[in-house]
């Protein structure tokens, strides 16, 4: 595929360009190989998942994805541009943002501190005039404030809105997690398995607010399950991996009907 | 009331006052433990090095002075120019940035997750390199640090509450340069707790404090959030720099002001700003009320020596994340 290519989904959406590519990705960890020469790309507007058993490396993916590790071989390209040695929070504010595993908050700070902390790669004024809450300083967080007010009305959580996170039920947790990447306008979102731990209306509420954020933002997202079956329900294309080792590449239904996928999920039949 | 009541009540607020000085100091500690794990041990030095430097500024010597005269045989020691206080201590807090700065160029960014050992022991060598430093820049004679803060008694506050006891009782006995203190670290306090709540930088060093890698996940660089709250924690050891040094001169053992900061975290807890700030209010007035109660007429005095050492072990074996330290929960 090339850049300009796009495509129709199923249900009539037009997914764009490219937004991001892994080109021949290797990870190693000393002696141990977590990702093998693994390519996809993510394209403007879709959901792309990133499914396989556990241990797969779907974390090291993500992880490398936003800058957290560096890979020994291979290429990112962010919008047509091949990606230097970057920290993390310079990534972000290339317009990545990311949600965690295991919920990683900022556990001490309410609802709605948590949230705002997603919108400092929007925020200029420098720290002499915060310190002074000087004129611009001000106006800043209040322009800032309308848009994290409406992340929590999309996300339907203003009865927590004050309350410390760390005292939240888990679901909610990953709720407002969810918020604080949101709150970011990020060019590509990124959930590590949004879904984990959560009973069957959980899933449900987190898989609706995943749609609804790639319709009415528009929003790219690359997500992460282990868990099959909510995945192809949301999922424009999915790749699959397994040990390191990309095994298959394509919509759900490809992905589905795949030997290699099956035999991974469901264990190789030996008679 | 008895006069012994008021007595009992100068001694409650002198005590209040220096607690607040305590509680400064140890929130120097709690910021540069809670953003970055580090059990600083030179916050104490830093004191000293702030106070040193203000002194040096104020009086216009000229800094390395007995290196330069024995390298080339000249005789300088001052500029001979005398800064306004004010100036003196902008100056010096810009300093402190500076030294914030390179502490988290050469010192922090090469340990970054190595064991807490290692980062206190790179503190130790911190505290002993700064000191050697300040005496090398500013010479290690005792200094009289004067930047205008009025000391002894305060007379109105003696007059007009003298009253209240009846003859015995000739009124409190407040220092100025306690009460003068007090307000400083106070307002200090304050703006920390405001520019921590509601500044975008306030809100991104909480978020480092809480989570390194949700926090550079939303775009914050760790090392930025170093240099900051080391640039307060310089702050700090220059407010309590001014306080000490005005009060005793500027000498070595103003850096030992650290140790009384110890009991103080125990009680409070090592990762708590209002921990802090009440452990520090409890040490100040418990050491000075029970020497005023106990120790004086019972155990001979002196007990200020060690009460609030051993308040901190006894909270120790009962509450070992102090006060409002977070609950350590150990999961088999």
């Amino acid at each position: 595929m090339t850049m300009a290519e796009t495509y129709q989904t199923p249900d009539g959406r037009t997914i764009g360009g490219q937004v991001m590519e892994m080109k021949n990705i290797t990870l190693r960890f000393g002696g141990v190989k977590a990702i093998t020469d693994i390519s996809f790309d993510i394209r403007e507007g879709e959901i792309r998942a990133i499914i396989g058993p556990n241990g797969a490396g779907k974390s090291s993916m993500l992880n490398v994805m936003n800058g957290f590790y560096h890979p020994q071989e291979g290429e990112v390209w962010f919008h047509g541009k091949k990606r230097g040695p970057m920290k993390p929070h310079q990534i972000a504010k290339q317009g990545i943002a990311r949600t965690f595993q295991n919920i990683a908050l900022f556990s001490g700070m309410s609802t709605l501190d948590n949230i705002m902390t997603g919108r400092l790669t929007h925020m200029k004024t420098g720290i002499l005039k915060q310190a002074m809450w000087w004129g611009p300083a001000e106006k800043e967080e209040t322009e800032n404030r309308e848009v994290v007010e409406k992340v929590i009305d999309f996300l339907e959580i203003q009865s927590i809105r004050k309350t410390p996170v760390g005292r939240l039920p888990y679901g909610l947790q990953k709720r407002v997690e969810l918020g604080r990447a949101l709150a970011a306008e990020p060019k590509l979102l990124l959930l590590d398995e949004p879904m984990a731990g959560m009973n069957v209306e959980e899933k449900e509420d987190m898989s609706r607010f995943i749609l609804d954020v790639n319709d009415e933002f528009g929003t790219t997202i690359a997500l992460i399950e282990h868990d099959m079956g909510v995945v192809m329900d949301i999922a424009d294309r999915v790749v699959v991996m397994d040990y390191g080792k990309k095994i298959g590449d394509g919509s759900p239904d490809e992905v589905r009907n795949n030997q290699d996928v099956i035999d991974a999920y469901l264990g190789v039949a030996h008679d | 009331m008895s006069a012994g009541f008021y007595y009992g009540t100068e001694v409650f607020l002198n005590g209040l006052m220096t607690g607040v000085l305590y509680s400064l100091v140890a929130l120097g500690f709690v910021l540069i433990f809670k953003s970055s794990g580090i059990f600083n041990y030179a916050q104490g030095v830093m004191a000293l090095f702030a106070a040193l430097t203000l002194v040096g500024l104020q009086d216009g010597q000229v800094p390395f002075a007995h290196l330069i005269n024995s390298i080339f045989g000249t005789q300088v020691h001052h500029f001979g120019w005398h800064l306004p206080a004010l100036l003196a201590i902008l100056l010096t807090a810009g300093v402190m940035v500076v030294l914030a700065i390179l502490v988290e160029r050469y010192i922090l960014r090469h340990l970054v997750n190595q064991p807490d050992i290692i980062l206190f022991m790179a503190t130790i060598g911190l505290a002993y390199f700064m000191e050697g430093f300040g005496d090398l820049m500013w010479g290690s004679e005792i200094k009289k640090l004067d930047v205008g803060i009025p000391q002894g008694g305060n007379i109105w506050i003696e007059e007009n509450t003298a009253f209240l006891g009846g003859d015995d009782f000739y009124g409190f006995y407040l220092d100025s340069l306690d009460i003068v203190a007090a307000v400083f670290a106070g307002l200090l306090v304050l703006s920390l707790v405001l520019f921590s709540q509601y500044t975008k930088t306030g809100r991104a060093l909480r978020a480092v404090a809480d989570d390194h890698q949700a926090a550079l996940s939303v775009g914050i660089s760790l090392r930025f959030i170093w240099v900051v709250v080391w640039s307060i924690a310089g702050f700090i050891a220059l407010v309590a720099g001014i306080m000490w040094g005005s009060k005793s001169g500027v000498q070595f053992s103003l850096s030992l002001i650290a140790l009384k900061a110890l009991p103080v975290l125990m009680l409070g807890g090592f990762t708590s700003i209002p921990g802090a700030i009440v452990g520090g209010l409890i040490i100040g007035v418990g050491e000075k009320m029970f020497e005023f109660l106990i120790g004086a007429p019972f155990l001979g005095g002196a007990t200020e020596n060690w009460f609030a050492y051993m308040l901190a072990l006894v909270f120790l074996v009962f509450r070992p994340q102090g006060l409002f330290g977070d609950k350590i929960i150990e999961r088999v």
